[in-house]
């Protein structure tokens, strides 16, 4: 039992529901022209298949502020639209979080009766305890933004207002 | 009943605030592990998981046999993001406007 939750403690669990069809969720996920207007705001480029490649690259006021071009690299493992993407995840933002290496993302969508849309992020985040902190919002005080439940919130508020949030 | 309204009746129990802060420390724990911490019984606990669970706090997932809670921090996102950064906000504007009125009379 001790072993099975040593392996848990790397994994988070971010889930969501949003007033919008998967396809919208689908597309607000794997198209730049929405990836600009929620979270980090930079513009995602896949390869939606097995194999495909991944990339995020960095919004104008993130390169002003010296981060990369490319700020995430990664690769698709599964990719069945509207419903389940998997894929591998690695920051570039500074050498240390890029040598924690790939980390797992999976996104789950699954629709209901009721026109309300449950979005589920399962992040493996093994070998990555800086990225893991990142992104469980833990150094939004020193700028670094809330992580992921900052990102749906983001990308809930996107969807259901047609605005962003305000920040 | 709203999601807010869920969230806040979630959060508005000490036990089911001391099981998000167990999970926040350590994420992905069993019934068995949550229930280790607290003086209360199987059941008890289980019953406030649910709550926790009916608010979106805490997301179940399976692992092999093993039934494992994890903490979502989104519904109290949503929760600042709609209520706490509006009011600050204009404690902030308010703030700025006093700053102002006092400049211009000084």
């Amino acid at each position: 039992m001790t072993t099975m939750t040593e392996t848990n403690v790397a994994t988070q669990v971010h889930r969501v529901y949003i007033k919008a069809t998967p396809e919208a969720i689908w597309d607000a996920i794997t198209k730049p022209e929405w990836s600009r207007r929620y979270g980090y705001g930079g513009s995602v480029e896949f390869e939606l298949r097995p194999g495909g490649a991944y990339r995020t690259h960095a919004s104008e006021e993130f390169v002003a502020r010296g981060a990369p071009e490319i700020v995430l690299d990664g690769q698709v493992l599964e990719a069945d639209p509207p419903r389940r993407l998997v894929q591998t995840w690695r920051m570039l933002m500074d050498p240390e979080l890029a040598a924690e290496g790939f980390t797992r993302l999976t996104y789950e969508i699954e629709p209901s009766e009721t026109g309300v849309t449950r979005l589920t992020v399962t992040h493996d985040l093994s070998g990555a305890p800086r990225l893991a902190s990142l992104v469980a919002g833990e150094h939004e005080g020193q700028g670094a933004g809330g992580g992921w439940s900052w990102v749906l919130s983001g990308l809930k508020t996107l969807l259901e207002t047609g605005a962003p949030l305000d920040r | 009943m709203t999601d807010d309204d869920r969230v806040f009746k979630a959060l508005a129990d000490p036990t089911r605030r001391s099981l998000l802060d167990q999970l926040f420390v350590r994420d992905g724990r069993t019934l068995t592990e949550l229930e280790s911490g607290l003086e209360m019984t199987r059941f008890g606990v289980a019953k406030h998981l649910r709550v926790l669970e009916d608010a979106g706090l805490v997301v179940v997932r399976r692992s092999g046999r093993e039934k494992l809670h994890f903490l979502n921090a989104v519904p109290i996102r949503l929760v600042h993001d709609r209520w706490i950064d509006k009011y600050t906000e204009r404690q902030l504007s308010a703030l700025a406007n006093l700053k102002h009125e006092l400049e211009g009379t000084a």
